[in-house]
């Protein structure tokens, strides 16, 4: 056993305490290592196509996609629920496949792609996902949905072209996926609902899995 | 339409929400907002000793740094009380006092939200610590008793006959303490905030509340403003679960910060600033004692629970209830206490009291029932009450007995082995559990008001907010019914304090209260309407009957010939005016004199528990509910199915864990505080049985908004005890839990 762990250090005195919270004194729900003395204001010209459309913006480096499509660009379908790749309400899809748009700084998919829940439907046409939403009731509040749709959409791509969840049979097997509720489950579990719709979601998307045939 | 109240209409609201048109607090566009984000304490206990704000000010993008030093003084923000309700006392920067951790103590505002973020970071603080107090075990001796318990304002302690004689007389008893952890609501949409000044005394909000109205008299309060002078705005709501109830310390530093800064402000709260600051289920301690006589009549009940409360405000988190009216117990007694902790207020949190305190009695009858070895079902029927036996008033309705029975015969419940650990499924332990359900019917005056516009259409408007339940859909179905129409021709409003006014969204009576009101305010325009028509010489239906008018398919016609009418269209364009309008109140009446309110229901939850390493899956659950008239089938499944999974996070996953020591928040993401996912839900099912029930009000609803989580926790830990034979008494039931 090693010094630290024969410690009794949950045992704080006092005296020690007072001096801990002292020394650790700086405000709690933002990280602790921001002493930088100053900010440099930056920015970067980055090219995107979003929903279809070519946007040439000049962006804060510091700016996560998230916030660039809901704060700058008004683009507010894509939700925050928790800003740190929890939850799942800010999934978009980058060149087609789904990511948490909190996690990533938006200068990082320069010259890429994006859907959004707004780009999904065609015009008035919704998307079959979308349909499929509404009609099996797949949300309560709403909040976390676009998320889930997008997620939704692009999980039937990845049964597609065959990539394996942590429940897909004989995973080793080239062998075509069936999307089975399990499948559904496993791989929509990225994506939180607090209003616990998930019967609902799951039926969306087997609805939606068997429009598309896959 | 005939019949429109209760066909399964998909939600009116899901075409917006599918295609994230639908606008949040956050996303109102404001022109020319700034971005404000809170600084938060780091003890939970003591005083500001300095802050030090200015290299935060010098930082690119801040407009303005906000700290007890330099704050608007708002004297309506000062606590008058210490048992002052939940959201009445506002941590809004005007000492230096720290009551709890996470508790507001800066605001950053900036241009953008990079800016302010990176502001914040910036804030030096130092404290004067106090060491916190946050256990309840320890401190018991210290508890005191409140004056009430419960929404309804009921008696903190109750008693009938004599416990002590009660339980002498039985043959078994038990006698146990029942845990319930700190829970945290985390609805999806974080709290958030937009304030705008549009004059030195008069503010609009965009918020993330259950209740409009009430926002707008606590904000005008603490602003000393009439309330006429703040409009509240708040169309959608991303989930709420009773924290979006009460006015919270960030609105009032939303409003504070854009007078401050001359701008509107816009404010989140961070998912880590979640837990502290707006509110959360208390820890409680249920000290349960049963006896019985061997053929199962329950001789006595004893319920003392105690809870915590802050050091600034009082809340009773009033587990004890469903003790005092459940069981036809001759012997009964319950209690509540509190202790004081430094965490932010305890509030109400979906199914306040209902949910942990049926999570307590019912694992206890369950106990009881192994006790006396009797299935757990007859058991409750051997006890079953046909009048509150507390208030000795009879039920507006109950349908509890069907609900065990149907619920059952759903579940397959007959084919159960009563002994534990009697079923298998390789290395899986199978238990099935079951519970009741049960949280009282309230309501509280509501306005709303009902228009025929020239084009032929309808709208409808009432104050009131849609949390995700269904409200736009709903009173749509109840306006539509009474003027004949498809839903599509009626447009109903709410989210907004120049509607009319209508109460809280909590308690499960948004449907009883609005919905009672939009029914009566539709009424009364519909004999507007036909008395326009049959006084009227130029209208086909003129000179008949009021009762001999039919609304249906859009058209007035004549009970006796269906092709002697008009459209509405042609009805208002001949009367020459823009709209003809009815407006209505409806309020609660005698009704809780004569009657004692409550939905009920039963759970069937089945647990596979893995014999070696102790991992849980409710792998089924049916839950079987009476909650009055069911007013849109597809959205109340969904309700229901939501409380139910609710029980199931709160059986297996949901734990605040707070580090005693310090006084802070351990787990305060979506990562490390677990609620389920979708793979967490095994097969699920929600059923009802038909209840009519002309007292509770004028729609005969119940509110189901709550009722799906009480006795769910329970269900499933009876089930868990089934499988394994292992009683937890301390919730969540963890691995660990059942592997020791
Ligand atoms: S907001 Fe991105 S995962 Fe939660
Ligand atoms: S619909 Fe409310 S969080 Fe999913």
């Amino acid at each position: 056993m090693d010094d630290q762990e024969s410690k009794p250090a949950l045992q704080v005195s006092r005296r020690e305490f007072v001096e801990v919270a002292v020394v650790s004194g700086l405000a709690a729900g933002v990280p602790a290592a921001a002493q930088t003395p100053e900010i440099k204001p930056r920015i970067v010209n980055c090219t995107f196509t979003i929903n279809k459309q070519k946007q040439e913006l000049q962006i804060d480096p510091r700016v996560t996609l998230l916030d660039l499509l809901r704060e700058h660009l008004k683009l507010t379908g894509t939700k925050k629920g928790c800003d740190h790749g929890q939850c799942g309400a800010c999934t978009v899809l980058v060149d087609g496949r789904r990511i948490n748009s909190c996690l990533t700084l938006a200068i990082m998919q320069n010259g890429r792609e994006i859907t959004t829940i707004e780009g999904l439907a065609a015009g008035s046409q919704l998307h079959p996902m979308q349909t499929a939403f509404i009609e099996h009731d797949g949300f309560q509040c709403g909040y976390c949905t676009p998320g889930q749709v997008c997620s939704a959409v692009a999980l039937l791509d990845e049964v597609k072209a065959g990539a394996p969840s942590a429940v897909t049979p004989r995973m080793g097997e080239i062998r075509p996926i069936e999307l089975s509720d399990d499948e559904i489950r496993e791989r929509m579990s990225g994506n939180i609902c607090r209003c616990g719709a998930y019967e609902g979601i799951v039926a969306a998307v087997r609805e939606a899995a068997g429009r598309r045939r896959v | 339409m005939d019949d429109l109240i209760g066909q399964p209409l998909d939600r009116i609201d899901g075409r917006v929400k599918v295609t994230g048109r639908a606008v949040y607090a956050y996303e109102h566009d404001v022109p020319n907002a700034a971005y404000a984000v809170m600084v938060v304490s780091s003890i939970a206990n003591g005083r500001i000793a300095s802050m030090d704000t200015r290299a935060a000010e010098q930082a690119q993008g801040v407009l303005l740094v906000i700290t007890h030093q330099n704050s608007l003084k708002v004297p309506g923000a000062q606590n008058q009380s210490k048992t002052s309700p939940p959201g009445h006392a506002v941590q809004a920067l005007q000492d230096d006092v720290v009551y709890y951790a996470n508790q507001p103590i800066g605001v950053v505002v900036a241009e953008t939200f990079a800016d302010a973020i990176a502001g914040a970071q910036l804030v030096q603080v130092t404290y004067a610590p106090q060491p916190p107090q946050m256990d309840l075990e320890s401190r018991l001796a210290d508890a005191y008793a409140p004056d009430k318990a419960g929404g309804g304002g009921d008696p903190a302690a109750s008693h009938r006959g004599d416990v002590q004689a009660g339980m002498a007389e039985a043959k078994k008893s038990i006698d146990y303490v029942y845990r319930t952890p700190f829970e945290v609501h985390n609805p999806m949409e974080p709290h958030a905030t937009i304030a705008v000044w549009n004059a030195p005394d008069r503010l609009t909000i965009y918020d993330a509340t259950q209740g409009v109205f009430s926002d707008r008299g606590r904000v005008a309060s603490v602003f000393g403003l009439p309330p006429e002078n703040v409009r509240v705005i708040s169309p959608y709501l991303g989930g709420g679960f009773g924290s979006k109830g009460p006015v919270w310390s960030h609105v009032i530093l939303a409003a504070m910060a854009a007078k401050q800064a001359k701008r509107p402000v816009k404010l989140a709260v961070t998912r880590p600033q979640m837990f502290g600051m707006l509110g959360c289920r208390s820890e409680t301690r249920q000290a349960i004692a049963m006896g019985a006589k061997s053929d199962g009549a329950i001789t006595a009940l004893r319920d003392d629970t105690v809870s915590h409360t802050s050091m600034f405000g009082e809340f009773v988190e009033a587990a004890s209830l469903p003790a005092r009216m459940l069981y036809q117990s001759p012997n009964n007694s319950t209690s509540q206490r509190l202790v004081r902790s430094n965490i932010g207020q305890p509030s109400y949190m979906r199914a306040p009291g209902e949910a942990s305190g049926t999570y307590g009695l019912e694992a206890a009858m369950d106990e009881m029932a192994y006790a006396l070895k009797m299935d757990p079902v007859e058991f409750r029927l051997k006890n079953y009450a046909e009048t509150d036996p507390e208030e000795n008033k009879p039920w507006s309705s109950k349908s509890l007995r069907e609900c065990y029975l149907q619920g059952a015969k759903h579940f397959g419940w007959s084919k159960r082995p009563l002994e534990p650990r009697s079923m298998q499924d390789g290395n899986a332990l199978i238990g099935w559990g079951m519970a009741t359900s049960v949280y009282p019917t309230r309501r509280s005056v509501s306005n709303a008001s009902a228009r025929l516009n020239v084009d032929g259409t309808f709208s409808v408007d009432a104050g009131t907010q849609d949390l995700g339940t269904g409200t736009y859909t709903i009173m749509t179905q109840v306006a539509a019914e009474a003027f004949g129409v498809d839903a599509k021709q009626v447009r109903f409003r709410l989210g907004d304090t120049i509607l009319p006014q209508t109460p809280v969204s909590g308690g499960s009576q948004t449907a009883a209260s609005t919905g009672s009101a939009v029914h009566l305010a539709s009424q009364a325009l519909r004999e507007k309407l036909i008395q326009m028509a049959i006084r009227d010489a130029r209208s086909p239906l003129s000179g008949l009957g009021a009762q001999d008018v039919i609304l249906n398919k859009g058209r007035l016609y004549a009970r006796s010939n269906p092709a002697r009418g008009e459209t509405f269209r042609e009805l208002i364009l001949r009367s020459g005016q823009p709209h003809v309008e009815a407006k209505a109140e409806a309020k609660p009446g005698a009704e809780k004199d004569h009657y004692s309110m409550y939905a009920f229901g039963a759970q069937f939850a089945e647990a596979r528990v893995d014999a070696d390493l102790g991992q849980i899956k409710v792998s089924r659950m049916v839950g079987c509910f009476g909650a009055g008239r069911i007013l849109n089938a597809k959205t109340a499944r969904s309700q229901f199915l939501g409380g139910m999974i609710w029980g199931i996070s709160m059986a297996l996953y949901e734990y605040a864990a707070v580090d005693k020591r310090l006084g802070r928040w351990v787990n305060n993401n979506l990562a490390e505080y677990h609620v389920p996912v979708n793979a967490d839900i095994g097969k699920i099912e929600a059923i009802w049985v038909d209840e009519k029930d002309d007292h509770v009000n004028p729609i005969g609803a119940k509110g189901i908004g709550e009722i799906g989580i009480t006795g769910a926790a329970a269900a499933i830990a009876n089930a868990v005890f089934h499988a394994t034979g292992k009683r937890v008494r301390d919730l969540p039931i963890t691995l660990d839990k059942v592997m020791l």
